[in-house]
């Protein structure tokens, strides 16, 4: 447990001193691409000590990890304005289009998965399968501009891009939610056929519990344990995959303040936008292994976790 | 698995047409704006500046094979020697790569990739470099797994104790028995590193133009969507088809390897 915490504060350190060394892969420097390559070497070099960019490499790495234990992200160079003020802005429209995303996720791979299960090999399995290799295999760049082409240029039901209404959220949550609502309903499938041969199944049914009954009080149950662990390491997936995402639809959330960012070459909105997104990631991982030892007592005592 | 083989080799040989044959995939065409498919002279239409889509297509497949390729080459050459030397020497090696492979881990999907074409700036050798660096966790990961329950066979405790030099059992008696998931893996690579350059091109972090990508024309064709659908609808498809052969050729070798594995016992 405690290990386990240390662990995550070792990655976290290194996430932080990843991203700022990312800065220093820049061909040239940021103050070229402030002035352009014609300006005067004096002012040059004022706004290179105003940025801080004379200092030594390693100085500055210390002021920003210093800065972020304080909450600083830097200034952006385009606003004026703190990164993180700016950060705070867009995370609610990310955090909602993720959010239904997840909800897409939940109304597809669970009935599908179960029932795939359920009727091994039967018509909705066979459809169940085709899903989820379509699902993992169609880019959600472009599978957004094919669903607005179906439900908002063809049929006319919703909205092509924006956020006004609440069914402005349908077609993103769609598009970002697909491919993980793929690879759940497979693994749950998988992991419920994996459990439904095992022996206190046969009990159960033994017992003389219908097939429905031990699938869903006995099977279900345990089947869930990889899923969670699936669900959570995808959460995260779901924040990058928003990048994308908001950009097909024009969503005002993070992802496209960090494409804006990267065409006007704001680095430390980059830096901030990536740093938040990793470490949203890392803490999401750690908060779903604490809820894995919650609900399987074979991990909390220590013993042999199921794969 | 036939089919995906197939479709894999059709892929090929679009990449070696769009080279070989005597294209134009970034003439402008002014007076054959938005020309529907099968008309004028052009298979598959053209674009908002009259250039042909299928010859852009042959084009963009060259860009998406040459980045798979050397990107999976790359990052599983890399990966797997950073995995074997953490799974077999262990120890203080063991436990620094393995923190190293958990801060990349914590990049998810493309966000690496994204950050890395960002500041590197674009272009097709910028685009390799972001997919190398993050895909060479996956291999390391794998190798280390395979080399930790690899290392206590017997044929490698021989080798040891005959006093062959680590590098030379690492080649010959590791990597052998390893072969098989990593190639599994590659196939996996394959797709993702795909839909990784299309979708960086498609950010505008990739290819730039007027050169053709299949992210960067589903990019320019989605401002046209209403006028003409094919602009996005044709390497959007060409593009799910190769992700998912790639996908589809990964779990029928890993089916098969297996069935073979299990046969042997």
């Amino acid at each position: 447990m405690l290990s386990r915490l240390i662990d995550s504060l070792v990655v976290l350190f290194g996430v932080v001193t990843l991203v700022f060394f990312l800065s220093a892969v820049v061909p040239g420097d940021p103050v070229d691409v402030m002035l352009g390559e014609h300006a005067a070497s004096a002012d040059r070099e004022a706004l290179r000590a105003a940025l801080g960019l004379d200092r030594p490499l390693l100085t500055r790495w210390a002021d920003y990890v210093i800065g972020l234990g304080e909450g600083d992200l830097g200034q952006s160079l385009v606003h004026a304005r703190p990164v993180a003020g700016l950060i705070a802005e867009r995370l609610p429209a990310t955090l909602s289009m993720a959010a239904a995303a997840f909800g897409v996720v939940l109304l597809i791979a669970f009935p599908l998965g179960t029932l795939a299960a359920q009727y091994r090999g039967g018509a909705v399995d066979r459809a169940a399968s085709l899903f989820a290799l379509l699902g993992q295999s169609i880019p959600n760049f472009w599978l957004g501009p094919m669903l607005v082409l179906l439900f908002s240029v063809s049929l006319g039901w919703l909205p092509v891009s924006g956020n006004e209404s609440p069914a402005s959220l349908i077609l993103p949550a769609l598009t970002l939610g697909t491919s993980l609502a793929a690879i759940s309903m497979r693994m749950l499938r998988a992991s419920l056929l994996e459990v439904a041969g095992q022996d206190y199944l046969r009990t159960a049914r033994a017992k003389g519990l219908g097939r429905l009954q031990a699938l869903y009080r006995h099977a279900l149950p345990n089947a869930l344990l990889p899923v969670v662990t699936l669900l959570g390491l995808q959460l995260g997936a779901l924040l990058s995959g928003a990048v994308i995402t908001e950009v097909v639809f024009a969503w005002p959330g993070i992802g496209s303040l960090l494409i804006d960012a990267i065409r006007q070459r704001d680095y430390p909105v980059i830096q901030g936008v990536v740093l938040v997104i990793a470490v949203t990631y890392v803490l999401i991982n750690l908060a779903t292994d604490l809820l894995l030892q919650w609900l399987d007592p074979r991990i909390r005592s220590g013993g042999a976790p199921i794969q | 698995m036939r089919l995906s083989v197939l479709l894999l080799g059709a892929w090929v040989v679009m990449a070696l047409a769009g080279q070989l044959l005597p294209i134009a995939p970034d003439r402008i065409l002014l007076q054959d704006l938005f020309a529907p498919p099968l008309q004028g002279g052009h298979l598959l239409g053209t674009d908002e500046l009259g250039r042909s889509l299928g010859e852009r297509l042959l084009a963009g497949a060259g860009v998406s094979l040459l980045v798979a390729l050397v990107s999976v080459g790359l990052s599983s050459v890399i990966g797997t020697v950073i995995g074997t030397v953490a799974g077999y020497l262990g120890g203080w090696w063991d436990r620094v790569i393995s923190r190293l492979i958990d801060i990349f881990l914590a990049f998810p999907g493309l966000l690496l990739a994204i950050a890395l074409a960002a500041f590197l700036g674009p272009g097709i050798d910028n685009v390799v470099i972001a997919l190398s660096v993050m895909g060479w966790v996956g291999y390391a990961r794998l190798a280390r797994n395979q080399v930790l329950s690899l290392r206590q066979r017997e044929h490698v405790l021989a080798a040891v104790a005959l006093g062959r030099r680590t590098p030379d059992i690492m080649r010959l008696h590791l990597l052998p028995l390893m072969l098989a998931p990593l190639l599994v893996e590659a196939s996996y690579g394959v797709a993702s590193a795909v839909i990784a350059e299309a979708g960086l091109s498609f950010l505008g972090l990739g290819v730039q133009p007027p050169q053709a990508s299949w992210g960067a024309m589903i990019r320019e064709g989605v401002r046209y969507l209403l006028v003409a659908p094919h602009l996005v609808l044709v390497p959007g498809l060409m593009l799910s088809l190769v992700v998912l052969s790639a996908n589809r050729l990964g779990d029928g070798l890993r089916d098969r390897l297996d069935v073979t594995s299990r046969s042997r016992r």
